[in-house]
């Protein structure tokens, strides 16, 4: 693959062939090195490839751009970020994936280390028990088509309506908990049917719950506005829309696939099927997104609520003194505005496997985050530390504020069980002070943090780049996974 | 026939391998479960229909993955066996199936990690020498 440095943390695909935009890559060399060796290699399923492919679809503006945690997905790459145009644009189904607004929200509580170290492997068994994880769990909510159809509507709100929540929880989720522009309609009964139990569960696979420990603070005053301080105790929910987000998925493959035959798409993957934004095809994708949003956002309520229910009698907290600080996805499609070529321009940004970040002064900013930027949530493994960012100017400008999202895999999940055994991995995480619960040894082999790749290599890349800043550290104390 | 897990460094990729197309896709689907826990700890005790239509044999591999997903979400059920019956009709691929399996039990099935959705991305169909093939990426 041809490509060409730009400075030490930006790489540009040109612009060949049938791309009609570069592509440009965020990373360091050592990033980028593992990725040019499986396009060199002639990997089937390689991210630069799903760059290029991307920077192919129509109405794509200024570049199709790969994150520092860049790498191979199905469709975009997972770490991508495309924007395009409202009249000449697409909406693709791979730029959002089969789980929609999966994402991260976290709790600040009150406790520091001191309290909850002591008492950490009780608050385990607590979150283990409280919380459904793993494959064929059930949620303490039976819900009917009707129900579903609200949680579509109302998002968190639906949650809280249920009294799973504090009021202040909305201010601080994106969207201010709730999408607009949802229709029931738009998905079908299958996807409802498949989440009557699915609400409240956090699922599996790189799914997780965790006890952190803010162990560095990097930027005094973003950490003052976000109101963390070193030693303090959060609780990390990394989940999504559940199965009626994987069903809107499968259903729009097959109807954005009749889309681009319809339109005469060129399509130069099957995974990237899509539909001209202003399409009765598009428009009704968009309403069904929105839908599935909602859902991701009332699941990540329900279980916040589950989340302070294990703990608060535990410290005796109030259920308000463990607020949300904040909770953002990173499989998404949204309308933003963004300054192009010097002019505003209202802009469809897909972000798959990347979060939003919004910089200093953005109105979508909680008035408490406003002029700092609002804080983005970057999941390490089960045994390394995690990181709290921020947006910043430059990643406004450079990659229509978009931050990264998590380590990102460096090893398959085969290759990961090949190589570790679930208990083998529970004991060396105990040895680093970590307590780990599990519903499924081989998923935590799988999961191992040898598998991903060092999620400071990410950051730095994003701090070194300029496209996102670093706030706070943050190390588990305790972990829980499907 | 048999089942090949493929490597796809975040996802994984299933492919099935048969004397027929109709064992490479079952083929398939044994490959899927088998991600998700114990196929040999699944006893056939329920058995679900699936009936779907479909423009080419790729989308129809798809559409049979997803199917089988969503029954087991609306069920509750681990599937592991399956027969599988397919004709062309008037240019469309018409598939008709059972699956048994029965509901899914943590401890007795070892249950893994869920498959989420089965994407159009790497999928083929096709025939190598004297054997199918059917495979596709899996969202994990």
């Amino acid at each position: 693959m041809e490509y060409r440095k730009l400075s030490d943390y930006v790489w540009e695909i040109p612009q060949t062939g049938d791309m009609l935009v570069p592509g440009r890559i965020y990373a360091s060399e050592e990033l980028l090195g593992p990725l040019l060796e499986d396009s060199r290699g002639g990997q089937q399923w390689n991210a630069l490839e799903q760059v290029r492919n991307v920077a192919s679809l129509p109405g794509i503006i200024k570049a199709s751009i790969g994150m520092p945690d860049l790498h191979p997905g199905y469709g975009f790459p997972i770490g991508g970020v495309g924007a395009f145009g409202i009249d000449e644009g697409v909406v693709a189904m791979g730029g959002v994936g089969f789980d929609i607004n999966c994402g991260v929200r976290v709790l600040a509580t009150p406790l520091s280390a001191d309290d909850v170290r002591p008492r950490k492997e009780e608050l385990a068994d607590r979150l283990f028990g409280g919380v459904p994880a793993g494959l064929g769990s059930q949620g303490k909510l039976r819900l009917t088509v009707e129900g579903i159809d609200e949680v579509l509507r109302k998002g968190a709100r639906f949650a809280l309506d249920r009294g799973f929540g504090v009021p202040d929880d909305l201010e601080y989720t994106e969207e201010g908990g709730c999408m607009e522009g949802a229709d029931p309609e738009a998905v079908s009964l299958k996807a409802k049917q498949r989440q009557f139990r699915q609400v409240g569960t956090l699922g599996s696979g790189n799914h997780y719950l965790e006890v952190q420990e803010v162990v560095e603070v990097h930027d005094r005053a973003a950490a003052a506005a976000y109101g963390i301080e070193e030693g303090q105790i959060l609780v990390a929910i990394h989940c999504g829309s559940r199965a009626l987000g994987h069903q809107i998925g499968q259903d729009y493959l097959q109807e954005l696939e009749r889309a681009s035959k319809k339109y005469d798409i060129p399509v130069r993957e099957r995974e990237l099927v899509c539909a001209p934004i202003r399409s009765p095809e598009g428009e009704r994708y968009l309403s069904a997104v929105a839908a599935g949003v909602n859902c991701a956002l009332a699941n990540r309520q329900t279980i916040a609520h589950l989340v302070r229910d294990a703990m608060a009698p535990m410290f005796s907290l109030p259920h308000e003194q463990i607020r949300t600080l904040y909770d953002v996805g990173h499989n998404n499609v949204k309308w933003e505005r963004h300054a192009i070529d010097g002019r505003e321009r209202q802009v469809l940004v897909h972000r798959k496997g990347s979060t939003r970040a919004f910089g200093p002064g953005r109105p979508e900013n909680p008035a408490r985050y406003r002029e700092v930027g609002h804080p983005i949530f970057i999941g390490g493994t089960m045994g390394t530390s995690s990181y709290i960012m921020r947006g910043t100017e430059r990643g406004m400008a450079e990659v229509f504020g978009s931050g990264v999202h998590g380590a990102g895999r460096a090893l398959s999940r085969k290759k990961a069980k090949k190589k570790w055994h679930g208990n083998q991995v529970a004991k060396d995480l105990a040895g680093q002070g970590i307590e780990l619960r599990a519903h499924s040894g081989p998923g935590v082999a799988e999961e191992a943090p040898g598998a991903y790749k060092k999620v400071e290599l990410v950051v730095d890349a994003a701090v070194q780049s300029g496209i996102n800043a670093t706030v706070a550290r943050v190390f588990p104390l305790a972990c829980i996974k499907g | 026939m048999a089942y090949e897990i493929l490597e796809h460094t975040a996802d994984a990729g299933v492919r099935g391998r048969g004397a027929t197309l109709e064992e490479a896709f079952a083929e398939a689907a044994r490959g899927m479960f088998s991600l998700m826990g114990d196929l040999e700890a699944v006893r056939p005790q329920r058995k679900v229909q699936v009936g779907i239509e479909e423009d080419s044999l790729e989308g129809l591999l798809v559409r049979w993955l997803a199917e089988l997903l969503a029954q087991r979400d609306i069920e509750g059920l681990l599937f592991s066996r399956f027969r599988v019956y397919m004709e062309l009709t008037e240019g469309r691929w018409k598939l008709s199936a059972y699956a048994w399996g029965e509901p899914m039990d943590a401890d007795r099935h070892k249950l893994q990690v869920e498959v989420k959705a089965a994407t159009n991305y790497g999928v083929r169909v096709e025939k190598v020498g004297n054997e199918f093939l059917a495979q596709c990426v899996l969202d994990l």
